[in-house]
């Protein structure tokens, strides 16, 4: 089980695939997210890896937390967050990790806290149907009506759907296709929306309820392997690579060049 | 600028550099040749009508056009940089007053017609233009050719 990432939801826009059809997409930064400390077998009990990302001011940050900064030699970060691992996906501490970790095609669950609603009726939280405009319905429109039966049980059941708090929890969007990865930026293009608001922080991770795809990067899409593969070719190796996969797009790819040529 | 904003703009570059996408506004009567794959073949449909609406901003611009099709109003909706639109020919522009002609959709005839621009913002440089235009059209003929091959 490989690592997943912490990444910056930077907002929506579309994507123009290889049929020309556009696809909604949201877009993800990942950014300065490097490994803070590891949890081993031996020592925690269980396996995982601890990252940052961003870049936190000193003064910001707590005392204990700047000593355990300071223990592992790392800049502060804005965020942190645990990952499960296997133990052969075990990473070094102060390993910089990339958008690289993804890539084109793959599908991805991505989670984030959803926007905040506040205390929302029944309409809003629940798409109940409210009350009639008119005949005979007095100040209770959007109220969410009868909420049981009579003496026989003379109560109302645990869990019976009204109005409350709404919003503002984790929500995981799973099964999301990546359709684009910019390794050098640092932007994953994921299709489909993302639970949160923009600017906020979303955790992605491979998609649990769907097979591995063959050439994602283990145990980790590091920002090294970036720069080795962009000395060996200038361009965008790794995501091209991941394009020409079905005759089709590779047909479509030719026609190109072809064009560009004329 | 954003990641976003700066995104959407090395698009529409790389989506404009094979065509050129004239200055069209609401009202101006333009002809779409939309890419249409029937099977495995490629070809180019032609679809001209009346601008009645343009939106969006940058990527994600789109514009309305409406014809009348044997009696029957359609109206389709474009993005403006799609990869399946080939080309766009501004054939006539309009005279209009606002931006959405969606009154349009109630009158028939005479009413429904649109009176042609001759002054007014990009006119001034027709000629220039259309030189574009047609110097464009000889740089995309060989490409069909490859695509047909």
């Amino acid at each position: 089980m490989r690592t997943g990432l912490i990444a910056q939801k930077l907002g929506m826009t579309r994507v123009f695939d290889d049929e020309g059809r556009h696809v909604p997409v949201t877009v993800l930064k990942v950014d300065g997210l490097q490994v803070v400390s590891v949890r081993t077998m031996e020592k925690n009990g269980y396996v995982a890896v601890q990252l940052g990302a961003g870049k936190a001011k000193l003064n910001r940050i707590s005392k204990p937390l700047r000593g355990h900064y300071a223990k592992n030699k790392i800049e502060p970060k804005k965020k942190l967050a645990e990952f499960r691992v296997s133990e052969d996906a075990l990473l070094d501490v102060g390993a910089e990790l990339g958008a690289n970790h993804y890539i084109k095609g793959q599908y991805v669950d991505v989670a984030g806290t959803t926007i905040g609603k506040g205390f929302a009726g029944a309409m809003k939280r629940h798409n109940f149907g409210g009350m009639r405009a008119s005949h005979g319905v007095s100040i209770s429109h959007r109220a969410h009506g009868s909420t049981g039966q009579c003496q026989d049980p003379g109560r109302v059941f645990k869990g019976k759907r009204m109005a409350g708090h709404m919003g503002n929890v984790r929500a995981t969007a799973q099964n999301l296709e990546v359709m684009l990865v910019d390794g050098s930026e640092g932007l994953l293009f994921v299709k489909g929306a993302v639970p949160g608001s923009k600017n906020g922080w979303v955790f992605i991770k491979d998609a649990e309820k769907k097979p591995a795809m063959d050439g994602v990067p283990f145990p980790a899409g590091l920002k090294s392997d970036l720069k080795a593969a962009n000395e060996e070719t200038p361009a965008d190796a790794p995501t091209e690579e991941t394009t020409a996969e079905t005759p089709a797009e590779a047909k479509a790819e030719e026609t190109t060049e072809e064009k560009k040529d004329d | 600028m954003n990641e976003i904003e700066k995104y959407e703009q090395q698009q529409i570059e790389k989506l404009t550099t094979e065509k050129n996408i004239p200055d069209f506004n609401p009202g101006d009567t333009v002809r779409v040749n939309v890419r249409v794959v029937e099977g495995t073949r490629e070809r180019i449909q032609a679809y001209e009508g009346v601008c009645i609406a343009k939106g969006g901003k940058a990527l994600n611009q789109t514009f309305t056009v409406r014809k009348i099709s044997y009696g029957e109003g359609v109206e389709r909706v474009f993005p403006l940089f799609s990869p399946k639109i080939e080309s766009i020919e501004l054939v006539r522009r309009g005279d209009v007053r606002r931006s959405k002609l969606y009154y349009l959709r109630n009158r028939r005839g005479k009413s429904a017609r649109i009176a042609e621009r001759t002054t007014g913002h990009g006119l001034n440089k027709t000629d220039t233009k259309a030189k574009k235009t047609k110097s464009a059209k000889a740089a995309k003929a060989p490409e069909k050719k490859v695509a047909a091959g």
